[in-house]
Order: C-alpha cells, then sequence, then structure tokens
C-alpha cells in the first residue's frame, strides 16, 4: 500500500521534505485549526437545543488529532462545523487565523455515513474524479490520483464497479480514496476504519502516517477505537457529554515511526490508553 | 426470461382468442378479427401510413418531447429558485390530488384546428406530470450528497447535471412515463375532436359512417403503438437507471 507522490506537486515535495524532521513546524504560532469556545445548537427559538456549548483546542500543521467521545456527544456535529457545512452558533472556528464561513478549499471530508456520501449512479473511479473536474487537471494527473489512491486503499481492481456493488468496508475505503485523490492540505475523517477488518484496519491507520508524512497533511480523524487514537495521534482529544466539552487533551509520546506491532507494546502505548479509557469511562 | 414470456405470451394468447372467437360472428358490431386485420392491412399497411400514420407519431413525439424537455427545466426551476416555488407550490399541491388524464379535457377544449395546436395541448396536457415528479425528485435528494458536493466545493452547474439531475432521475422517469401516457391520450383525442387526419380522426370517422372493421382496425393499431411506445420507453428507461435498478435489487436481496 503506497501513495506515490506526483512528481509535479513541487510545493508538496518541499513540504514533505521539512515533516520529515518532525521538529521543524512551519508555523508554530498559528495553529491550522483554532477552535476556540466553539457551540452548535440545532433549531431555533423554543426547539432548539445546543449539542456543542464552550470547545477550545487547536491542531498543527501536520499533526494527526485524534478526537474519542461518548456516542451522541457531538463529534459528527463539531466535523461539519470545521468544515464549513453548518454555522457555529457562537465562538469561532478558523484555517490559518481565518474564520471558517463555508467549506474551506483546503479541506476534505470523509462522512460517517459513507455509503450515503457516495454517488450510487457513478463507478468507483468516477465517484473520484468528480469533485477533481472542476480543477481541470491535465488527463494524466487526473488518472495518476485516482490511480495512486486507488492503490492505497486496497482498491484497484474495483474501479470499474458501482459502489452498491461492494461490502460496506470497501464503500468506506472508496470514500477515503475520494478525499486522498483531492490531495486536500486538511483531512477530516469521520469514524473512517468503523467497518473494514481488523488487517485493513492497520493498513489505512498506517497510510494515514504515511500521508502525513509525505505529504505534511494535517489531519483529525474522529474514533471510537481508542487503541487506534493512541497509536494515531499526536495529541488526542477526549470529549465528555452533555453537552459536549473537552475533558482533557493528552499528548501522546510515543516514538515516530509507529509501527502496528512495537508501538502497540510499548508500556508507554498501554499507559497512555489507559489514561483515555480511565477519562471516558469516569468522566470527570 | 419467464416474466418476459409470459408478457409477450398473454396478448399473442388473447389474440389468438379473439381469432377464433369471432370467426363465424355475423354481429356488424363485432367483425370477425379476420376482417379486421384485412382492413388494417388495407388501410394502414400503406396507403394511410404516411398521410395518418406518420402524422399521429410526430405529433405524439414532438408534444411529448417538449413536454419533457419543459417539465424537468420548469421543475428544476421550481425547486431551486425560492420565488418560483412560492407560486408553483399552490398549483403543485391543487395538481397533485387531480389525476393527470383528468385534466385532459382542459386541453382538448383549447385545441384549436392545425397541428400546432394539437402539438402544443399534447405538450401542455403532458407537462406536469413530469414537472411534479422533477420537484418532488429533487425534493428528496439527501442532505448527505448535497454536503458531499459542498465539501469538494463542486460548482453550481455541477450540482444541478451530476448530482441533482441523476439523484432526482428515478422519480423524473416515473413522471415521463404518466407523461407519456397522458400524450397519448390527448394525441388521439385531439385527432377526433379537431381534425380530419391522423389516426384517431380516421377511426371516429369510421365509428360513425358504421364502418365497424375500420373502426376495430384503428383501435387495433391504437394499441399496437401505444405498447410499442411503452416497450421503447422501458428499454430507455432500463438504459439510463440501469444503476438504480441494480441497487434495487441489492438492497432487495440483501
Ligand atoms: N441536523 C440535525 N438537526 C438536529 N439535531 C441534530 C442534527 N444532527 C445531529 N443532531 C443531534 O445532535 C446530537 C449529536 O449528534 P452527532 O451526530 O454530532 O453525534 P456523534 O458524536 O457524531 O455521535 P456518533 O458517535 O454516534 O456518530 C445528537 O443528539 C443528534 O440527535
Ligand atoms: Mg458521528
Amino acid at each position: 500500500m503506497s501513495i506515490r507522490q506526483a512528481p509535479s506537486l513541487s510545493t508538496r515535495n518541499r513540504k514533505s521534505a521539512m515533516a520529515q524532521q518532525p521538529e521543524t513546524r512551519i508555523n508554530a504560532t498559528t495553529p491550522r485549526l483554532d477552535v476556540a469556545h466553539l457551540a452548535k445548537s440545532y433549531g431555533s427559538g423554543e426547539k432548539s437545543h445546543a449539542v456543542i456549548e464552550d470547545l477550545t483546542f487547536t491542531v498543527d500543521a501536520g499533526e494527526v488529532v485524534c478526537i474519542v467521545g461518548p456516542s451522541g456527544v457531538g463529534k459528527t456535529t463539531l466535523l461539519k462545523c470545521l468544515a464549513g457545512l453548518h454555522p457555529a452558533s457562537s465562538g469561532r472556528a478558523a484555517i490559518d487565523g481565518r474564520p471558517i464561513s463555508g467549506p474551506p478549499r483546503e479541506m476534505a471530508l470523509v462522512f460517517q455515513d459513507y455509503n450515503r456520501s457516495l454517488m450510487p449512479w457513478l463507478t468507483v473511479r468516477k465517484n473520484l474524479v468528480l469533485p477533481l473536474r472542476h480543477l481541470k487537471l491535465p488527463a494524466a494527473e487526473l488518472k495518476e490520483r485516482c490511480d495512486s489512491a486507488l492503490a492505497a486503499v486496497g482498491l484497484s481492481h474495483a474501479d470499474n464497479q458501482y459502489s452498491w456493488q461492494l461490502s460496506g468496508g470497501m464503500q468506506q475505503r472508496v470514500a477515503i480514496a475520494r478525499a486522498l485523490a483531492y490531495r486536500p492540505e486538511i483531512l477530516i475523517m469521520d469514524e473512517p476504519f468503523a467497518s473494514v477488518d481488523a488487517q485493513t484496519r492497520f493498513d489505512l491507520e498506517d497510510l494515514c502516517l504515511k500521508i502525513r508524512k509525505d505529504f505534511n497533511m494535517t489531519i483529525l480523524v474522529v474514533t471510537h477505537d481508542i487503541d487506534e487514537a493512541v497509536y494515531l495521534a499526536d495529541r488526542v482529544v477526549v470529549l465528555g457529554s452533555k453537552p459536549a466539552r473537552v475533558l482533557k487533551i493528552v499528548g501522546v509520546d510515543l516514538p515516530a515511526p509507529r509501527d502496528q506491532i512495537t508501538t502497540r507494546s510499548l508500556p508507554e502505548f498501554a499507559r497512555q490508553r489507559t489514561e483515555v479509557l480511565s477519562l471516558i469511562k469516569r468522566p470527570v | 426470461m419467464r416474466n418476459w414470456l409470459i408478457g409477450a405470451g398473454a396478448p399473442v394468447l388473447l389474440l389468438v382468442a379473439w381469432w377464433f372467437l369471432s370467426e363465424s360472428s355475423l354481429d356488424p358490431f363485432f367483425p370477425p378479427l379476420r376482417t379486421i386485420v384485412g382492413r388494417f392491412q388495407e388501410l394502414w399497411l400503406f396507403e394511410h401510413f404516411q398521410s395518418d400514420v406518420l402524422l399521429s407519431l410526430g405529433n405524439l413525439f414532438l408534444g411529448f418531447a417538449i413536454a419533457a424537455f419543459a417539465g424537468i427545466a420548469i421543475g428544476f426551476v421550481t425547486a431551486l429558485v425560492p420565488p418560483v416555488r412560492w407560486m408553483v407550490d399552490p398549483l403543485i399541491h391543487f395538481l397533485r390530488g387531480i389525476p393527470p388524464v383528468a385534466l385532459v379535457p382542459i386541453f382538448i377544449s383549447l385545441i384549436g384546428f392545425g397541428t400546432q395546436m394539437r402539438v402544443t395541448s399534447i405538450a401542455l396536457a403532458a407537462l406536469f406530470p413530469t414537472m411534479i415528479a422533477t420537484v418532488d425528485g429533487i425534493r428528496g435528494v439527501g442532505n448527505d450528497l448535497m454536503d458531499v458536493a459542498r465539501v469538494y466545493r463542486l460548482t453550481r452547474r455541477e450540482r444541478v447535471l451530476n448530482i441533482l439531475l441523476p439523484a432526482a432521475a428515478p422519480q423524473i422517469f416515473s413522471g415521463l412515463q404518466v407523461s407519456l401516457q397522458v400524450a397519448f391520450i390527448v394525441m388521439i383525442a385531439s385527432e377526433m375532436l379537431g381534425s380530419s387526419q391522423g389516426i384517431g380522426a380516421m377511426t371516429l370517422l369510421a365509428q360513425q359512417s358504421f364502418m365497424t372493421a375500420d373502426m376495430w382496425a384503428g383501435i387495433l393499431l391504437l394499441g399496437v403503438i401505444g405498447f410499442l411506445v411503452n416497450v421503447l420507453f422501458s428499454l430507455l428507461r432500463r438504459k439510463v437507471l440501469s444503476w438504480y435498478i441494480g441497487s434495487r435489487r441489492m438492497a432487495r436481496a440483501a
């Protein structure tokens, strides 16, 4: 599994060269994503109910941040605010200091409802192509992007099938491939590995770390799997209910590069996952 | 395959039954099928083929094509432009409760003389089922798909042509099917009422001059045309909506 780099993208190469040394962040002062006192309620007037009341956290450029929290706490709502799909009720969400007022150009979102986010009338490959059409890429680059994204999620063989002909896990990977082919600078994923098998899940987690390294991508992942959060993340944002609030932001100090077997067997890994788990088990 | 056999077999069986049961009929109103088929050949193949059959078919297709195109276009504008929606919505609510065929008399009363008027009334009558289905289809498009379109910053044109149109296509096709039936009915009616040419006019004329075999031949021809037009439409639908038919089958199997 690999994502090859497009040779034409010289800026990407430069960024990835910088990402080789994780210490040198491009801009250490302005966070890539800045969420401050964010609140979101659905509905208006009498029927309005607050889902998020006061959330604050940041994501730095090139960082992988995982969000964990109980079901229904408002994680999807948060991501939709960040993706500019819902306006925040109050507080602020910003990219590079710019308030988010609509879907930002540099961002891709992998939706939780993967089967409802794919176009059933398009084949897998055409699903990947649709968001790229208005970029007017040269045909060779378009093909290269789709090929490498499909290869990365292990679906090269399925590119001519319709999404409804695929299993749930495969559909989920198509949704991920669509985001990869878009080559966003910020990738946001809502429980992206929930229906894939264990082996594929490990592969996709490692893919996630690899694209962060290769493209210096900033990645925000919502997950229910605490081990996955600790394995992937530089920091884990633990949310508590209700309304949603940040219980704690746990910094993960695990050595890079991470490896499914050695990293997960480190005593440090066990300690960190216990910390996250106890926060979720007994919300303080 | 079996369904197809039954589908084709039943009408054939009926025709065979009609043939033998009417063989020795002396009833002037029910002449033997043999006589009808004879008149059918003489009349429609090919004496009046060009002057009447082609004329009727041309009106039907032109009227239907205009209705389909305009119905989809107006449906889109209605669903997507709020001021238009506010104006058209009451009309839609009113029309929804009325079976499309019940509107036919309105359009028949509009029919004047001349081909143009006939095509216009066919198009007008057939417009509404497609238009209403298009509006419903677009409103039914899931929020998730539109969210995807927004996140990936699809252009307005792409949202209309590459998301809304295909997503609403199954509903639009149901509307088109009804429009086609209405167009067919109005075509016949318009010829019976305001014309001396066309299959409908010929058939009515035969009835009024007590040429029952000719009348039955006309009805037979209308039946055959109706059947063929529906077959063509189904083929088109199966081609355009193959993804939808396939996914439905998949969902049922699961
Ligand atoms: N469009 C909406 N309108 C009104 N209420 C909504 C809407 N979307 C979500 N909610 C409500 O907001 C709350 C949080 O939902 P959300 O989907 O954000 O939770 P979640 O943390 O993603 O849950 P899960 O882990 O199960 O995916 C729920 O109570 C839900 O009912
Ligand atoms: Mg969710």
